[in-house]
């Protein structure tokens, strides 16, 4: 051990697996003056590292945690310390066939080795399971077990020996010192070390740590359940750690897994037990280690039972003995996903928490490239810490969404299925309204928002067979055949939709123009008054966000952004800052509301309520001013997330109630609806091809694949050009196309509708897969009622971006054939775009 | 043979032991509970001669309602029946403890389902107060063996030995007979999962008991009041890791001479 120096390049706190591959990765990347710090003694400082189960299943629906879960275990087969079992989720239950159905295709989408086995297959491979209970097995031969303790050790040797690491086991973090809104000084009982960079990789403890620095890292401690059973008699000669693959119970939310002569149970089945990170023991006092506390036999009583019913012949065995229990801790966060990224209250502070054994190592590897050059490889935008809205880092949310997301740790998680717990956080001005009219109230961002309206029910009968109905249950679910009815009513007609959740924030002084220029990549030296959608980029040229930004004076410019992005935003345009003070981002989200206003009979709406010249002359699309509408100054903004003559129109919060009322009463003559965020964020989108970010953009496309190209690149810097030039240059190796579905009907006879996510397929059901690796999977699904089909978009190899190709799309264990509808973002509906210049 | 185990709910300790703001009590926030390992030796023991012999096991307890969690954990190995002397949870002494379980098994005799052999830790793993076998043997005028490391059913008596400097002394007691057993007479079993679900389903027997009454009993004087607990302080020790492989000879050569193992 060393001493503690007392300048450091960073100080890594904590020395898990996150922090030893932290370490380790900065290394590789070249910084020196590494420090790495634990309270604790090495390798096992009292962490959750010490007492993980530590095996890796690959599949995750999310993309990104799936990728960087594949490079851990790539990382830890390179240090040696991996052991392949192959691994099982078996299904008790047919809904649970129908998501091993579905994990089948996110193991295609994503490129997993994977199978659904019998019952009689999966008992082949692991002998002590009872079968008779079984519906099917979900098989990845991919699945292993890891030494993470002994991965940390060797990636710290490696630091070590290439000269950039200290370390300091046994020191205790006591402060840390910011200035200027910067890390300046990790103190310690050890002594103090000034630190340009500081990463907090503390685990169950991070919280208490960033807040020294006053910053949030929003997780809480939580208890997981194991034992260990033992001596199994079927393991006995055991070579090595394990010989039979492990088995996830997903129904009744446990696993079993052998470790040499024990199996052990694990369990995230019990009711969600949280811990303050100020009330987890010290290390001395710990009988154990400070994450491994007494085990409450209570709360295990109903996975005795399960477990027996699943592998009756080992924990049936009176000869086999409950050797070990533990209540183990581990991190849970309000959303489910890592916490990582520069904080955004602290400049060189950052955050590497909530991080499970299977995918820290990739973390590591993203995190070290992201504070090098700020391009990682694997986009960060799910897990950033800069996501959290300031609500969504109170401690009721963060334990109500902690506790209510761990029982669905094995869950059967629909992709629009909404929280329950702390809503009602965020409401908009026109939410009695909404109320009023029947709202089905989704959230986002905190924000209430309608996603249909009862209300609007009758127009399903109006519109008949042009509005498609389903069937099946898992795709009825969260949905409601009004949104394509309300989605017709607004194309033929006019419609209002709550666009509350929007992040705006206004750039402002005389370096304003500089710093916007800076981010964009479209032209932001436009006349005052207009609107410009643009994308942002990374240095890299990956896809860092897109949204739109008013020209609103010369040195006043409002940036507008989803709401789940928005904070990320923010704190990108706050990063690119002058340093010289000449330009000042200022949050303006609870200030404003934003209505839309939408279809053909908008302009006659607006006409009835303003004085004002809503002419197409007289207020042309892609500009925006300051109109009057019922008596009140409104900035209205005309452009369409929907392909429709309209505009957006912002107000203070207080004014939303009266400009709702002014419109709802001015349309009342052109058969105005409400409508809901079901046709912003999918019918209307979809059927002009807009992309959006997360699901169509984000760092691992580029704007040539996306096709989102001007006809010029403007002279101006901006990040990412030099990239963005490279892109440009050369042909694509995937273009974003828009697929329709020839045909829905099932092998039972029933229409099933894709929901995104999916595996493109080949005729032959082959993957598709593009020069950079990726495969072809379905960025965004979902009803297209103006054009009659259900619309897909994907990226596809350029042999199979043609119009015409006929393909396949994987949907719960079935193939459906799927057409190229259109290559490139040309639209489906109104290719010409003649209804937004209307 | 009908058998009698008395057990008490201590916490596991394990770390530093951390006492109350008003030194009465251990701090247990962050403990688990257990019983003391002799304790455990006798639960299993109870459990191998009723296996080998026949006869029923019963633990009993005395304390708060949350002990039946360390009852259940005996259940679990196969003890037969449970029985729960409930307290208030304020700590009892040794003479009102040793009293409790002396009326119990008294009323057992009045009832006609006498013990035949009581089963004791040799002392328990918290107070360590080596009182209670010795106070309830002395009451029922019973044989009594402590640090017993082993025992053999014989016929209407047991023979008991125990480690006597390097031997064994070696004692034939008739029975009933109280014995308090030593860690080391055997290796405890694990509970297994059939036996963890078959305790937590096995009725407890729920006596509500209150202090008092030693001097009927006849277990003997009362005991010393508790001031306070202190934590003692500890040497505190380090480790340093003086190299490695050959060229950490001359470095542990040093440290020998240093502390007289090797001369200079």
């Amino acid at each position: 051990m060393s001493a503690l120096p007392s300048h450091a390049r960073v100080v890594v706190i904590g020395a898990g697996i996150v922090g030893n591959s932290l370490a380790y990765h900065l290394a590789r990347l070249g910084w020196r003056d590494i420090v790495l710090l634990d309270k604790g003694r090495l390798p096992s400082p009292g962490g959750s590292t010490g007492h993980a189960s530590n095996f890796i299943y690959l599949t995750d629906h999310s993309r990104e945690m799936t990728n960087l879960t594949v490079d851990s275990v790539h990382q830890y087969q390179e240090l040696g310390v991996f052991t392949r079992s192959g691994g099982l989720e078996v299904a008790r239950t047919d809904e649970r066939m129908q998501e091993l159905h579905r994990r089948m295709s996110s193991a295609r989408s994503w490129g997993i080795d994977a199978e659904l086995v019998s019952p009689t297959q999966a008992k082949a491979m692991v002998p002590y399971l009872n079968s008779d209970i079984l519906l099917g097995a979900f098989s990845q031969p991919g699945i292993g077990v890891v030494d993470s303790l002994r991965a940390g050790t060797i990636m710290r040797e490696r630091a070590q020996e290439m000269g950039a690491l200290t370390i300091s086991a046994q020191t205790e973090v006591l402060g840390l010192d910011v200035v200027d809104g910067r890390i300046r000084t990790v103190r310690t009982d050890k002594g103090d070390t000034q630190a340009e960079v500081v990463v907090v990789a503390c685990g169950v403890w991070s919280p208490r740590i960033a807040a020294m620095a006053g910053a949030a890292i929003p997780l809480t401690p939580a208890v997981h359940q194991m034992i260990s059973v033992g001596p199994v008699p079927l393991f006995a000669g055991t070579q090595g750690e394990i010989e039979y693959p492990i088995v996830r119970d997903m129904d009744t939310n446990m696993y079993e897994r052998q470790h040499g002569g024990d199996l052990e149970v694990g369990s995230y089945a019990h009711r969600a037990i949280l811990m303050d990170p100020d009330d987890i023991p010290s290390i001395a006092a710990a009988a154990l280690s400070p994450t491994e506390l007494p085990f409450t036999e209570e709360d295990f009583e109903l996975q005795y039972e399960q477990a027996l019913e699943l592998v009756p012949d080992i924990l049936g065995d009176e000869r086999v003995g409950i050797r070990h229990s533990i209540n183990g801790l581990l991190s849970l966060t309000p959303d489910g996903m890592p916490i990582l990224g520069e904080t955004p209250e602290v400049k060189g502070l950052w955050a590497c928490a909530a991080v499970w054994i299977k995918e820290a190592p990739g973390i590591a590897k993203m995190v070290a490239e992201w504070m090098t050059d700020g391009q990682p490889e694997i986009d960060p935008h799910g897990s950033d810490v800069a996501r959290f809205h300031p609500h969504q880092t109170a401690r009721a949310h963060v334990r109500a969404r902690s506790a209510e997301g761990f029982n669905k740790t094995y869950g059967i998680v629909h992709p629009s299925e909404q929280w329950e717990s702390n809503r009602n956080v965020r409401l908009s001005p026109f939410y009695e309204r909404e109320k009023a009219l029947g709202a089905m109230f989704f959230e986002t961002a905190g924000w209430e928002r309608p996603m249909w309206y009862a209300a609007n029910e009758p127009l399903i009968a109006e519109f008949g067979d042009r509005v498609a109905q389903r069937t099946a249950e898992w795709e009825s679910r969260w949905w409601s055949p009004i949104i394509s009815a309300e989605h017709l009513a607004m194309r033929e007609r006019v419609g209002i939709c709550d666009l509350s959740a929007f992040v705006i924030f206004d750039v402002t002084g005389p370096g304003a123009l500089a710093n916007v220029q800076e981010m964009a990549v479209a032209q932001l030296d436009v006349a005052v008054g207009k609107v410009v959608y643009t994308p942002l980029l990374n240095e890299a040229g990956g896809i860092k966000s897109d949204l739109t930004i008013m020209r609103l004076t010369r040195d006043h410019f409002r940036v507008v952004t989803g709401g789940a992005h928005g904070m990320g935003d923010k704190k990108w345009f706050r990063d690119h800052l002058p340093a010289d003070g000449s330009a000042q981002v200022t949050d303006h989200t609870s200030t404003y509301t934003t209505l839309g206003i939408w279809g053909p009979r908008s302009r006659d709406v607006l006409s009835a309520a303003t004085a004002d010249d809503v002419s197409n002359d007289g207020f042309p699309f892609g500009t925006c001013r300051t109109i009057e509408v019922g008596g009140i100054p409104v900035l209205a903004s005309r452009i369409s997330y929907v392909g429709e003559l309209g505009w957006e129109l912002y107000v203070p919060m207080e004014q939303g109630v009266r400009l709702w009322d002014t419109l709802w009463d001015a349309g009342r003559a052109h058969g105005i609806i409400a409508f809901g965020i079901g046709v912003y964020g999918t019918t209307g989108r979809l059927e002009k091809g807009y992309r959006a970010h997360g699901a169509e953009l984000d760092l691992e496309f580029t704007l040539v694949e996306a096709d989102m190209l001007r006809p010029r690149v403007k002279e101006q810097e901006f990040i990412g050009k030099a990239a963005f030039l490279e892109q440009r240059a050369n042909p694509p190796v995937a273009r974003l196309c828009t697929l329709t579905v020839d045909d829905h009907t099932s092998s039972t006879g029933e229409k099933r509708y894709m929901l995104g996510r999916e595996p493109i397929l080949t005729l032959e059901g082959e993957p598709l897969v593009d020069a950079k690796g990726r495969r072809s999977f379905v960025t965004s699904a979902g009803a297209g009622p103006s054009v009659g089909k259900h619309l897909l978009l994907s990226y596809l190899p350029p042999e199979q971006a043609v119009a015409g190709t006929r393909l396949l799309v994987e949907y719960l264990g079935e193939r459906y054939p799927v057409t190229v509808a259109v290559v490139g973002s040309t639209p489906l509906f109104d290719p010409e775009n003649a209804r937004v210049r209307a | 043979m009908n058998i009698l185990v008395c057990v008490k709910r201590v916490p596991v300790t394990g770390g530093r032991i951390s006492v109350t703001a008003d030194g009465q009590e251990i701090d247990t926030r962050f403990l688990g509970f257990t019983v003391s390992p002799h304790e455990e030796c006798a639960a299993e023991e109870a459990v191998r001669i009723v296996e080998k012999h026949g006869g029923t096991s019963t633990v009993l307890t005395l304390g708060p309602e949350v002990a039946i969690e360390q009852l259940r954990d005996l259940l679990a190995i196969g003890v037969n029946r449970a029985v729960l002397l409930e307290t208030d949870g304020r700590e009892w002494d040794a003479t009102s403890t040793a009293t409790a379980i002396v009326d119990l098994v008294r009323a057992r005799a009045d009832a006609g389902e006498p013990f035949d052999l009581l089963l004791f830790g040799n002392e328990a793993a918290d107070t360590g107060d080596f009182q209670v076998g010795i106070r309830v043997a002395m009451a029922l005028n019973l044989p009594c063996v402590v640090g017993a490391k082993a025992i053999e059913v014989r016929d209407g008596s047991i023979a008991v030995q125990r480690d006597a400097g390097g031997g064994r002394e070696i004692y034939e007691v008739a029975l009933p007979a109280v014995v308090a057993t030593k860690e080391g007479i055997n290796l405890p079993r694990y509970p297994s999962v059939p036996g963890r679900l078959r305790a937590k389903k096995q009725e407890v027997e729920r006596i509500e008991v209150a202090a008092g009454g030693a001097g009927e009993a006849g277990v003997g004087g009362p005991d010393p009041a508790k001031v306070a607990l202190t934590v003692p302080v500890t040497d505190s020790t380090t480790a340093e890791i003086l190299g490695h492989g050959p060229e950490a000879a001359p470095r542990v050569v040093e440290l020998l001479q240093k502390i007289g193992v090797l001369s200079r």
